[in-house]
């Protein structure tokens, strides 16, 4: 295949366990195509470190089609790497140039603890998920779908907010490691909805607590989750959770003790 | 002994089997629903949905995943739409018709009482989806909007922008984490279940791995659902994710559960054409691009010049010429054999000349850049990221690539294997798509089995099943830990020369030249010499550094490669055996000028293979396919 071809050389994270301490390794990536994705070059350059007889780069990856949000670190300061509204998987070799060094390096943030290499643990985003973000509804016999209308606008805007992938580039990005645009995208994405209106409320105030407990840092609203985000996750989508959660907490009620009819 | 193969379709009408059956199937009180415990392998759709549904009954659920969360899954990666017979276009859909289409569309290799309660529940998927949100398209109205797919000729596909599958998987885990929250579902991250464990012939349990520590754990259950998806991944170049592996499957066969149909792969048309040596894995394009785009090739042979400066009267629009009616929106096995031939003769385009391509321009045309944009918009922009080539400007290129495979574990109407104990939903079995998956139908049935089939099934099981109390600390459990940990400590001490990639590239060659596109006798013959021989050396040269104890990239992917290299073998011998041509099999030999010739007379059976302790010694079982309903018919497409 032909096409242009670059040299690299890569300054890598390697950390061999969160409790081990981390230091740059610098690579050498050689005769690079250009159509290479960025892991299909680190896969590359594992092969000859395996080759070697050493441990690959570890890294997580899985659909490299830029949905699964398995996929991420941080590429010269700015997560996923230059592109706008890219993951790393998406981000072609053809936007660099010969002869470059790049530092590669994973998200940092306390809530994201150090696997391995670039690999970084983010269960905390699904525990803020299973804290509320769903709609209690449970299996078999719902209305019709079409018995709910929903104004197409409305429903744009909640596809808009559930594009998030909940890579963790928001956290990375923020000088807070603030979670606010994961859990406003999905906080706003279910209460655009009328399924999702009915319970809100409660679902903003148990999201915003578990976000908080999780150690994530405060949003100052700066926007450099927005700018980093592969999906293009809008900040008003925090304003809009902000909003809801302030109107939670001044009328929440105390949940109903009081039994049903014996 | 009765059949082992025996499918348990319920009698009666095809319109009532389902209802009958639900009825017959005995209960468990719901009081009794929470000393049972069911265990759940893989969180794609059919695994959530499935974990969510039994967490609301009041079982006890553990659902385990090789990803570092459930909502990766691979079911994210579907983009095109989900099918359901709603006919909210009033264009003449019905259950009866999306049945219909669907056993007609798997060439009459897939059961006619599954596929009717597939389209039966169809209707209920959609409303269960967006009753918890899934924000699908809608029209100004309010309504949800449709469009048309692959092959079908009404607009029965239900999509959320080009991302359906990532919005329902978003929802059955977000239904399955409301129930982690409720304490009814245990989730385990990062296990790679590596055995089944059978006791009195019933599935009691598995063993993964921690991914994170290495370390092996036995849990034990009163059923087990495999869930893990297909096995697209045996070609190395696939459009699967890098983690999709035959692994959990493939244990299970290796424990008494046949694998049925192993050879039915199914080939998508559009996929971005492979670009060089280091590529990973293969990128679809969502076929709802044909809807709009007009596939081509320059007639004459080598005809180089940029598409835009070939004029009309030179271009070959094959599948409009080729079948009048259906055009670009032909089946998926029919598309991709047509760009084979066309490229075959020597007409591809791209360097490697293998590609064709689709092109909007008459599209842009008709509706304007803005509209395409509007309908297409996102796909475009990951074509552009991908190729460096504006498809606005410049039509695209594609070509074909393996996706789903439609072959799996066998299971009967109850989605039981034949262990029983052990269900399986979704991809990873056989049951609803016979040769050929349609588009949009694999979203249906990941969600048809989760939500809508598995919890009526384990409820009749364990209603109905007398089960010993076990713990893992039996014998059982001990030995399967320790093969565990067997296989996993030769496989680090091989220490040899060559990465787990290379053999899997090696493996991936030999599949896709010989039980591909196209399949012939000699072809297979060879790769069933070759595929052994691999799979030797693999045993005695892979290298694998670095510590088994711990987080382990390079032993994860040798313990799926080690599977692959046997499965590859089954479906060389599947391929080989099944002496036609249906849906995604395509055996050159069995042909009318490029249309496959199926071999009803022999073939109208699904075959199950039984594992009899090494691949050689297989033996192929039938179980005959009966069609009441739709009556044996040659497909046309002209």
């Amino acid at each position: 295949m032909s096409g242009k071809h670059i040299n690299l050389t890569l300054k890598v994270w390697r950390q061999k366990g969160s409790k081990d301490q981390g230091s740059f390794v610098e690579y050498q990536a050689k005769n690079v195509s250009e159509h290479a994705s960025f892991l299909e070059m680190l896969d590359a350059v594992n092969e000859e470190i395996v080759a070697k007889g050493e441990e690959p780069i570890a890294f997580d990856h899985d659909c490299r089609e830029g949905i699964c949000g398995t996929c991420g670190f941080v590429i010269d300061g700015e997560a996923h790497g230059k592109l706008k509204a890219t993951t790393v998987c998406q981000l072609h070799m053809r936007n660099y140039n010969d002869g470059e060094t790049l530092t590669i390096e994973p998200f940092r943030a306390n809530s994201f603890p150090v696997i391995k290499d670039l690999m970084v643990d983010r269960s905390a985003l699904d525990r803020i998920i299973s804290s509320g973000g769903y709609i209690s509804q449970n299996t078999g016999n719902p209305q019709d779908a079409n018995a709910i209308l929903i104004p197409k606008a409305d429903a744009d805007e909640a596809m808009s907010s559930a594009t998030c992938i909940g890579c963790g580039a928001c956290v990375a990005a923020c000088k807070n490691a603030s979670a606010a645009l994961f859990t406003s995208a999905k906080i706003s994405h279910l209460a655009l909805l009328p399924q999702g209106a009915v319970e809100k409320d409660e679902r903003a105030l148990r999201m915003v607590a578990a976000m908080d407990s999780e150690g994530f840092g405060a949003c100052t609203t700066t926007g450099a989750c927005e700018a980093a985000c592969p999906k293009e996750i809008q900040l008003t989508n925090i304003s809009r959770m902000n909003r809801q959660f302030l109107g939670a907490v001044l009328t929440q009620r105390p949940k109903h003790k009081d039994g049903g009819a014996g | 002994m009765a059949n082992i193969l025996d499918s348990k379709i319920p009698s009666g009408a095809i319109e009532d089997k389902w209802e009958k059956a639900k009825f017959e199937n005995k209960l468990v009180n719901p009081a009794n629903k929470r000393k049972h415990s069911v265990i759940v392998v893989g969180t794609g759709l059919a695994g959530a949905s499935a974990a969510a549904s039994l967490g609301e009954l009041g079982y006890k659920v553990k659902a385990f995943c090789v990803h570092e969360s459930p909502r990766r899954a691979h079911s994210v990666a579907a983009q095109g739409g989900i099918n359901a017979a709603k006919n909210y276009q009033n264009d003449g859909d019905s259950t009866y018709r999306l049945f219909y289409d669907t056993v007609k569309g798997g060439d009459f290799r897939a059961r006619e009482a599954n596929v009717y309660r597939l389209a039966e529940v169809s209707a209920n998927i959609i409303d269960q989806m967006v009753s918890q949100g899934v924000p699908f398209a809608r029209e100004y109205g309010g309504t949800l909007a449709n469009r048309s797919f692959g092959g079908a000729q009404v607009s029965r596909t239900f999509y959320a922008r080009g991302q359906t599958g990532q919005q329902l998987l978003l929802g059955a885990y977000s239904q399955m984490m409301r129930q982690v929250d409720a304490g009814t579902v245990e989730l385990r991250y990062r296990r790679e279940m590596l055995d089944l464990v059978v006791i009195d012939g019933k599935a009691r349990g598995i063993i993964v791995r921690n991914l994170l520590t290495g370390e092996i754990e036995a849990h034990e259950a009163d059923a087990v659902i495999i869930a893990s998806g297909g096995y697209s991944n045996v070609f190395f170049l696939s459009t699967n994710a890098m983690n999709c592996a035959v692994t959990a499957a493939w244990k299970a066969h290796k424990r008494g559960a046949y694998f049925a149909n192993p050879c039915y792969t199914q080939i998508h048309p559009t996929c971005i054409p492979v670009h060089g040596e280091n590529q990973s894995k293969l990128t679809l394009m969502s076929e709802s691009l044909r809807n709009d785009g007009r596939v081509w090739v320059p007639k004459a042979v080598g005809d180089k010049r940029h598409p835009n400066d070939i004029p009309e009267n030179e271009r070959d629009y094959y599948l409009e010429r080729v079948y009048p009616s259906f055009g670009n929106l032909a089946p998926r096995d029919v598309a991709s054999r047509q760009a084979k031939y066309a490229c075959d003769e020597g007409r591809g385009v791209n360097e490697s000349g293998k590609a064709v391509y689709l092109d909007f321009a008459d599209s842009i045309k008709r509706l304007g850049e803005e509209k395409i944009a509007e309908r297409y918009g996102n796909l475009f922009e990951m074509y552009d990221k991908i190729t460096g080539e504006n498809p606005y400007k410049r039509p695209m290129m594609i070509y074909p690539a393996p996706h789903y495979t439609m072959g799996g574990l066998w299971v009967d109407y109850n989605l039981q294997s034949t262990i029983p104990g052990c269900f399986v939903a979704g991809e990873a079995n056989f049951s609803d798509h016979g040769a050929n998956r349609l588009g949009a139908s694999a979203l249906m049935q990941g969600l048809a089995d989760g939500y809508f089939v598995v919890p009526y099934s384990i409820g009749n099981y364990l209603g109905g099943t007398k089960l010993n109390k076990v713990t893992t600390n039996d014998d059982a459990f001990k030995a399967a830990v320790e093969g565990v940990k067997k296989e996993i400590s030769t496989l680090v001490n091989i220490k040899g020369n060559r990465t787990v990639d290379s053999f899997h590239k090696e493996l991936g060659n030999i599949m896709w030249e010989n039980c591909g596109m196209g399949r012939n006798a000699a072809g297979l013959k060879k790769a069933l010499e070759e595929i052994p021989r691999v799979r030797e050396e693999f045993w005695q040269n892979v290298r694998i550094p670095g510590d088994p104890n711990y987080l382990n990239v390079e032993l994860e992917k040798a313990g799926r490669v080690a599977d692959f290299l046997e499965l590859g073998e089954l479906m060389c011998r599947d391929a080989l055996e099944r002496e036609e041509s249906c849906g995604g099999h395509f055996r050159e030999e069995h042909q009318d000028n490029g249309e496959a010739k199926r071999d009803d007379a022999n073939f109208c059976h699904v075959a199950a293979w039984e594992y009899t302790g090494n691949m050689k010694t297989s033996v192929r079982h039938k179980e005959e396919l009966t069609f009441e309903n739709v009556h044996l018919a040659t497909r046309s497409y002209k």
